[in-house]
């Protein structure tokens, strides 16, 4: 436990110091958003042991839907945060309302098919600016008082956003809620025959990973200034799943190690390698899959389980 | 009788036509999906790169070996279901057991590496295959000119399927593997080699889609991600049909390929998206899937 504290000690220290340091801010942004996107994700697939492929279309609509408020309407950052965040909501409702209905590989189908139908309403509707999607999305001002063109501001936006959104997770866990979550997730069948309405908890589950998601793709938006159709696609799903996947499902810190990770590899590497970074992510995958399923954060905690285990075998596990 | 609500019907038979060539492919596409779910429970999301496979190596082996369309139609195949066999008995053979998510997880990242791999050796464009000379003509049905190359496509199409259905319904090998499907720790306790079994079957089904990738390859444009937007909307069609059953995945195959089909005459904005809605509408009313048990 003192371990633990010391670690969150130092990483609160480190992301409190980062403009301070010489990273580049706009990356350091991107990077948390991510990470605040695989939590999210984490909640679904490592608490709930749903595995979705469309959850780009809840970063990428929100995305949209907040670069178009900005853009076309001059809203107040806040609200347009708050309003692609209710569209993640809203589209999580009919999407998980429907994908809830089959479990385990049909879920992860029925998801990517509904993915792909978001991709293609966003490809085709009027207000997304098709290709090209939607540029100059002007940070503004946060309440009307915070400058968030400062990239000091808003890292720190950011930063608390990624805290909020890490505390929120853990509390959602911890409760009563999460509870019933993973007990639907180890046994579906005893968690119905002791009274649970399995469906609601997992649509619940659902519906918060994707209203969360699509906060962080809302901030990413105005981090990076604009909404494309990247946010959309498949590939960013399946990028979500590897960050989880490759840091732990189903711990607390995995996934934001992993989307740390996957994010430096895709920034760093493509300067070196160009166009394979596709063809290495599917090779981290299969890798992953093969050799360390419960991700690095998770094998780590497993090891040091052993080692105590070795040490005094009556450590409860 | 030469418009319908105003469409020419010459545009809707040809818009039907094209419809049935893809409802082929995602006919046999969803064929092998289904075969290999019964025996492994592995979704292979890297059907869609065997796919794309086999349209490149037709592609490749006609460009650098001189190999013609017909003998592609058998070696590339051949060649995809080899690798698909290795595959199997380097990587997916170490996932049986497990939860089947793992092995969806692994196929992607295999359909990913093939993907990016050939994204960056070939390109971002497409190129075309030739017709075969043989199948280049077009046959006038007297109401309707149907190119000579999309009556083949769908004729080959339906043997395959057929031929697929036949040997696993009614043939002794197909028995077996219905055997190993129920129980394949019984029927190792039998005698039959199950792992061999297993491993003929991912290069069979596999094959199948190589095969489907190489009667693509004169009507679309081979590219890296081909595979990928197609193996999307077979997993639809999978959902829609059920993974049970062999009839279901073809039959609904070929049926989503005449909607989109018609799709495209009537509102071809919901083209890409008809097959996904039907999806959503057939979960609402009939979670199992048309042809499927739970």
């Amino acid at each position: 436990m003192r371990a633990a504290r010391i670690l969150y000690a130092l990483a609160a220290l480190l992301a409190l110091g980062v403009p301070w340091l010489g990273v580049y801010p706009v990356f350091m942004m991107k990077l948390l958003c991510f990470a605040m996107f695989a939590c999210a994700y984490n909640l679904l697939l490592g608490f709930g042991r749903m595995l979705s492929f469309g959850h780009a279309a809840f970063f990428g609509s929100a995305a949209y839907a907040t670069a178009w408020l900005v853009t076309a309407h001059r809203a107040d950052s806040a609200l347009a945060i708050a309003a692609g965040t209710a569209v993640a909501a809203g589209l999580g409702l009919v999407i998980g309302a429907i994908a809830i209905r089959r479990r385990g590989i049909y879920f992860a189908m029925i998801t990517l098919a509904l993915g792909q139908l978001v991709y293609f309403v966003c490809l085709e509707a009027p207000f997304t600016g098709g290709e090209n999607g939607l540029q100059d999305v002007a940070r503004g001002w946060l309440f009307g008082i915070l400058p968030l063109r400062s990239d000091i501001v808003m890292y720190y936006l950011v930063l608390a956003a990624f805290v909020a959104v890490f505390v929120f997770i853990r509390r959602v866990v911890h409760s009563p809620f999460g509870q019933v979550l993973r007990a639907i997730r180890e046994n579906e069948a005893r968690a119905i025959s002791l009274g649970y309405d399995i469906n609601r908890y997992k649509l619940v589950a659902f519906v918060l990973s994707a209203t969360l998601a699509g906060f962080a793709g809302s901030l990413n938006s105005l981090v990076l200034g604009f909404a494309t159709l990247t946010g959309v696609q498949q590939s960013t799903s399946g990028e979500v799943i590897l960050m989880t996947l490759l840091g732990g499902t189903g711990t607390f810190f995995g996934p934001a190690v992993g989307a740390a990770l996957v994010v430096t590899l895709q920034e760093y590497l493509s300067d070196i390698v160009g166009g394979w970074v596709t063809a290495i992510i599917g090779v981290i995958f299969v890798a992953c899959v093969l050799s360390f399923r419960r991700g690095i954060v998770g094998e780590l905690a497993a090891l040091r389980l052993r080692r105590a285990v070795a040490r005094d075998p009556a450590t409860p596990a | 009788m030469s418009h319908v609500f105003g469409i020419p019907v010459a545009v809707i038979l040809g818009q039907l036509t094209l419809g049935l060539v893809n409802g082929s492919f995602y006919a046999m596409l969803s064929l092998g999906l289904a075969v290999i779910f019964g025996l492994m429970g592995v979704v292979n999301f890297a059907h869609g790169a065997y796919y794309t496979l086999g349209a490149f190596a037709a592609l490749l082996g006609l460009q650098y070996l001189g190999i013609n369309y017909w003998a592609a139609l058998l070696l590339a195949p051949l060649a995809v279901g080899l690798l698909g066999i290795v595959v199997e008995r380097l990587l997916l053979r170490h996932l049986y057991g497990l939860d089947p998510l793992y092995g969806l997880l692994l196929t992607f990242g295999l359909a990913l590496t093939v993907e990016g791999s050939l994204h960056q050796v070939f390109g971002a464009s497409g190129q075309s295959y030739p017709v075969p000379s043989a199948l280049a003509g077009v046959l006038n049905l007297h109401f309707m000119f149907l190119p000579l190359y999309r009556a083949w496509v769908i004729l080959a199409s339906l043997v395959v399927c057929f031929s697929t259905w036949f040997v696993i319904e009614r043939t002794r090998l197909g028995a077996t593997l219905r055997a190993a499907t129920e129980n394949a720790p019984l029927l190792q306790a039998f005698g039959v080699n199950v792992p061999l079994l297993v491993a003929a079957t991912y290069g069979g089904g596999v094959a199948l889609a190589a095969l489907a990738g190489v009667l693509a390859s004169p009507v679309v444009l081979v590219n890296s991600h081909m595979g990928t937007e197609l193996v999307i909307v077979v997993f639809a069609v999978v959902v829609i049909g059920g993974m049970g059953s062999i009839v279901g995945a073809i039959v609904s195959g070929l049926v989503l390929g005449v909607i989109e089909g018609f799709t495209k005459v009537i509102y071809p904005e919901a083209s890409n998206i008809v097959v996904f809605v039907i999806m959503a509408l057939v979960l609402i009313v009939r979670p199992a899937g048309l042809f499927g048990r739970e």
